[in-house]
């Protein structure tokens, strides 16, 4: 049972077609990677995914069951690429916004996730009050506490320095091979695409490649797409990082 | 005249507590339409029940029950700010401006057809709590309960909406039936304050308190608290300055939310600046 399941999705925005009858699956404990350039609907397709946009047509299966019948949220963790509203002034702390939606405060876990993201000091200080790096590593804790079983994030590390990157990255490559998370991460970073997704979904609104990233290199249809120097690049940062897939 | 005797009207009991109640509801409420960038809407509502209250006046309903009456016709305006705010078309300042002044227009004319404005339409405009009936007192515990249910009930979702609605929905949360309930909430707590305010200080109770709470920086729990505390104490000192000095309590009570907002925000200031 794939963990996502999309068929013939399309959206428009305005009359505006912004993604056009995508169909793909995501088996469970994959490490997919969502490319495409600005403007090819990866972040309209994740929200169409978590049910924040409702599609013009197609269908969304989350688990083996429909979108519309789905309940089982904890099973999910989302950063979203930015948020939509956040009022500088909302007065949640961080300790409050990470335990967001949990049915039970546990302390004990607070903790762990909070050190985990290189957090732990900043428990009580109020949102607003953090840098947006700081604010970007709380709300990758609030995704990871519940310990979810997919992780979907919409370019994660926009705002993250180099450092906590690269914490963040190798932690999403624990979770994802020692504890068989499945992640779907949209970025436009190709050297995260080499390193650490195994399966790559590259979109122009529609579907231009859905494969394993081995697959995509030997490809000679993406070759024709992209031409060979930028397929060379991505396939030449897999190979350097010798992770082998 | 002592405090004593001052509390001993049974008048003054009924304004101390259904004030009290309408103030608390404003106030939690409150909260969350200020965070979510909905300050006005409380100036949309109560020009839309200058509207509707016209409506019930023209039509004839007994004075007493003039609150009860209005409510239906200023709970579909909080809808309809709703809907065409949802529309991404329309930010929220232009959709309450849209209803407010709907209901503004719609006060007028029926005045107008009903010769002119009458005494009754204009205590709604400066409102007077010291002369809430039972009816109102009773409709203030029940709004008061439903209101603290719904907040103590759905806290963890009105948590992640007002936050960010996009994320609370990925989360599994009904945003579009938590804010149904939200703005109807709103239009009922609208009508109630505009007894203890009048019309043209409703948003006053919404605003204020929550404002003045956001100034201590503490959690969101705690703001709420807060806010709720200080728009009581809003409503206890103004009713007893206006009753002693002989002024208007709806301007009282909004003049002591000011002057609270004020001393947090000083103290807030005074103790940044030795920080």
């Amino acid at each position: 049972m794939p963990v996502i399941r999309v068929e013939n999705l399309t959206f428009r925005y305005n009359g505006t077609e912004v993604i056009n009858e995508i169909g793909f699956t995501v088996e469970r404990g994959v490490y997919l990677a969502v490319v495409g350039p600005n403007g090819s609907g990866k972040s309209t397709l994740v929200k169409n995914i978590l049910g924040i946009l409702k599609p013009e047509k197609g269908r969304v299966e989350l688990f083996g069951r429909r979108l519309e019948d789905f309940s089982s949220w904890e099973k999910i963790g989302y950063l979203p690429q930015r948020l939509s509203g956040l009022n500088i002034h909302f007065p949640g702390t961080v300790a409050e916004i990470v335990q967001m939606g949990l049915p039970k405060k546990d302390p004990a876990l607070l903790s762990d996730t909070l050190d985990m993201m290189a957090i732990g000091h900043l428990g009580r200080r109020l949102i607003g009050d953090l840098s947006y790096g700081e604010q970007q590593r709380v709300m990758l804790a609030r995704a990871l506490i519940r310990r979810p079983e997919l992780l979907i994030f919409d370019e994660p590390t926009t705002a993250l320095d180099p450092e906590t990157r690269d914490v963040f990255y190798a932690l999403t490559q624990k979770l994802n091979r020692q504890e068989g998370t499945t992640v779907a991460l949209v970025t436009h970073d190709s050297g995260v695409v080499g390193q650490y997704a195994q399966h790559l979904l590259y979109l122009d609104k529609k579907v231009i490649f859905s494969g394993t990233f081995r697959d995509f290199c030997a490809s000679a249809d993406m070759t024709g797409f992209f031409g060979a120097t930028s397929q060379h690049i991505i396939c030449h940062q897999h190979d350097s990082t010798g992770s082998g897939r | 005249m002592d405090l004593g005797e001052i509390f001993a009207y049974a008048f003054v009991q009924r304004a101390m507590l259904a004030g009290a109640l309408i103030a608390a509801v404003s106030a939690l409420l409150g909260l969350f339409l200020v965070l979510r960038r909905f300050s006005l809407i409380g100036d949309g509502l109560a020009h839309t029940t200058f509207g509707s209250v016209a409506v019930v006046l023209l039509v004839g309903v007994s004075p007493f029950y003039v609150t009860l009456a209005a409510l239906p016709l200023v709970m579909v305006s909080s809808l309809a700010i709703y809907k065409l705010t949802s529309s991404k078309k329309i930010n929220a300042d232009a959709a309450i401006g849209i209803v407010s002044s709907l209901g503004i227009a719609a006060g007028i004319t029926l005045s107008s057809l009903s010769g002119g404005f009458n005494v009754d339409l204009f205590s709604y405009l400066f409102g007077n709590i010291l002369t809430v009936n039972r009816t109102e007192l009773v409709l203030s515990m029940i709004v008061f309960a439903v209101v603290a249910a719904v907040v103590f009930y759905y806290y963890d979702d009105l948590f992640a909406v007002t936050f960010d609605q996009e994320l609370a929905r990925s989360m599994g949360v009904q945003t579009e039936r938590l804010n149904v309930i939200l703005f109807l909430l709103t239009a009922v707590s609208a009508v109630l304050a505009m007894k203890v305010a009048g019309i043209m200080l409703v948003s006053a109770l919404l605003i204020l308190p929550a404002l003045t709470a956001l100034q201590l920086s503490v959690g969101f729990r705690t703001t709420m608290i807060a806010a709720t505390g200080f728009a009581v104490g809003a409503v206890f000192c103004g009713i007893l300055f206006a009753f002693v000095l002989n002024l208007p309590a709806g301007a009282m009570i909004v003049v002591f939310n000011a002057v609270f907002l004020l001393l947090v925000f000083g103290i807030r200031r005074l103790f940044a600046g030795h920080g």
